[in-house]
């Protein structure tokens, strides 16, 4: 069964906030529910789907979400794998849609990760420490940096990979985020002042980590069918691909992480070949993790990522952009930003991007990361298009 | 009281012990290190679990393990906020692929940071932190 262009994202909203001490997470995911209906022309009334995730501890935040914003969903789906949990949300929403489990779903998120002072990537002992893995790590003082840290060292000792190719990265995506008012960090830097910046685990800088922000936002899936009827260009779903990567009892090749075959599943389904994508979302919670996931996704051969990122070729108007909007190193990262990654997609797709707008953009690929490439991760890889 | 004073004087994490995977830190208490075996398909697993990671088998022995690997990646790490860490920056966290075929994420101690590299020869030290636990670090072989 094939959901391609069966299915499209109808409306989207960013939440501009960057810094909200005066809000709760649900307020920004309440406003981010608005923001989407409104870009669709629908209103509360019409959703009977709803996808979050990282609300609380208890595993069942979306009943108290499903409480607040007042909604009695014929379909919820609170997956929780990380970062790229609301990409997965996107293809699961379009496969309820499809299979009719429901009509019109919204896939929300809310955080306030920055004015709760939370140090996503340096906190130490991540969640679920209580799982069997855990007990063999959390005495070392694993840290997300760290675990992402020691892939980089690696493909670096592999392939002669260096640190001003991973800066270029950064710079590209600060270029992005100097075209993006809603971007937290917009002054242009260059690949000096990466290089410049402070080692946070060896061979990553600062520069080459995502910063930390509040934020929020939300997607309105709904059928082809009825999003040609509604007030913005329709987005399809062209085909998507999920899966996770771990240790694999201690015998994995760590460079092979889960986008080879999300990627692989996402790119059979759309019936799509790499040369159609006009441009990526890529999941940027550190410079290597783009790095490896545009290898793992085929874009270039392992090991060539080095040569590929660099050039400019990430740019905007380069031969392959990426990350647009500033990515999670320069626009906005509140600990999972896989529905930004979805966000800024569809507003490539609908030709909304202003300044940082990419040409002829036609075809869409959104891959998010959650997790660490180090330890576990999930990859989702999701395809949309605008035909 | 003893045990409960150096706990508290130690402040990073600790594992969780349960009757999955006593044997393992029993042996380490004893400084001894050892990997679980599937008896029926031979599959080397770490870290230990009850059922064979390749064919769910409950049939487990254990091979004593020669303690000595090679570094497969590494990372210095200079920012961790989590207590008993903080304390101790930068540390050296790393993969260590054993002799045996499996990689452990560890500790590389004795070893300053310029001195790591992929591929470095290592042996297992055992780092009785309390009275119930050791961990498994590595340094560099002599």
């Amino acid at each position: 069964m094939s959901l391609s262009r069966k299915t499209a994202v109808a409306g989207v909203y960013e939440h501009p906030t960057r810094f909200a001490p005066d809000k709760s997470m649900f307020q920004i995911m309440a406003e981010s529910v608005r923001g989407a209906l409104d870009d669709a022309g629908l209103t509360i009334k019409d959703v009977n789907g709803l996808c979050t995730a990282g609300i609380g501890m208890s595993g069942m935040g979306i009943v108290g979400l499903c409480d607040y914003l007042n909604l009695t969903p014929n379909f919820v789906d609170s997956t929780s794998i990380g970062g790229s949990s609301f990409v997965a949300h996107t293809a699961h929403a379009a496969a309820a849609i499809h299979a009719g489990l429901c009509d019109v779903c919204v896939v929300v998120y809310g955080s306030t990760a920055a004015s709760s002072r939370f140090a996503i990537g340096t906190g130490g002992e991540r969640g679920g420490a209580g799982d069997p893995c855990d007990q063999y790590e959390i005495p070392f003082g694993p840290t997300t940096v760290g675990a992402y840290a020691m892939i980089a060292q690696r493909h670096m000792h592999d392939y002669g990979t260096t640190s001003a190719q991973l800066a270029e990265i950064a710079v590209t995506t600060r270029l992005h985020a100097s075209m993006n008012p809603a971007a937290k960090y917009r002054d242009p830097i260059t690949l000096e002042d990466v290089l410049a910046s402070r080692i946070i685990s060896s061979p990553l800088h600062l520069l080459d980590c995502c910063i930390i922000s509040d934020g929020g936002g939300a997607l309105v899936i709904t059928s082809a069918e009825r999003a040609c009827d509604l007030k913005k260009k329709p987005v399809y779903v062209l085909g998507a691909g999920e899966t996770v990567r771990h240790a694999a009892r201690g015998q994995r090749d760590f460079l092979e992480i889960a986008a080879a075959q999300s990627g692989r599943l996402a790119f059979e389904r759309a019936g799509v070949a790499h040369k159609d994508i006009d441009m990526a979302m890529i999941y940027d919670s550190f410079t290597i993790t783009v790095l490896a996931t545009l290898e793992n996704l085929g874009f270039c051969k392992r090991g060539e990522g080095g040569a590929f990122v660099s050039g400019g070729r990430l740019r905007f108007d380069g031969e392959f952009p990426i990350n647009t909007d500033g990515g999670g190193l320069s626009s906005n990262h509140p600990g999972m930003r896989g529905i930004f990654l979805v966000i800024e997609a569809a507003k490539q797709l609908r030709g909304e991007c202003g300044a940082r707008q990419v040409k002829d953009c036609k075809i869409a690929l959104v891959h998010g990361t959650g997790g660490t490439l180090g330890t576990r991760h999930s990859g989702a890889t999701l395809i949309l298009g605008n035909q | 009281m003893a045990e409960q004073a150096q706990a508290k004087k130690y402040s990073k994490p600790l594992p969780h012990l349960d009757e999955e995977n006593r044997p393992w830190w029993e042996a380490l208490q004893r400084h001894e290190l050892y990997l679980q075996k599937c008896r029926d398909c031979g599959d080397v697993r770490y870290y230990p679990r009850a059922l064979c990671t390749n064919c769910m088998s409950s049939q487990v022995q254990w091979i004593k393990c020669s303690g000595r690997g090679k570094v497969y990646t590494f990372t210095t790490t200079y920012q961790n906020q989590s207590p008993g860490f903080r304390e101790s920056l930068p540390y050296i966290m790393a993969y260590v692929e054993l002799e045996e075929g499996v990689k452990m994420l560890t500790n590389l101690v004795d070893c300053p940071p310029e001195q790591a590299k992929i591929g470095m020869p290592v042996e297992v030290v055992f780092e009785d932190v309390t009275p119930a636990v050791t961990l498994v670090k590595f340094r560099p072989a002599r």
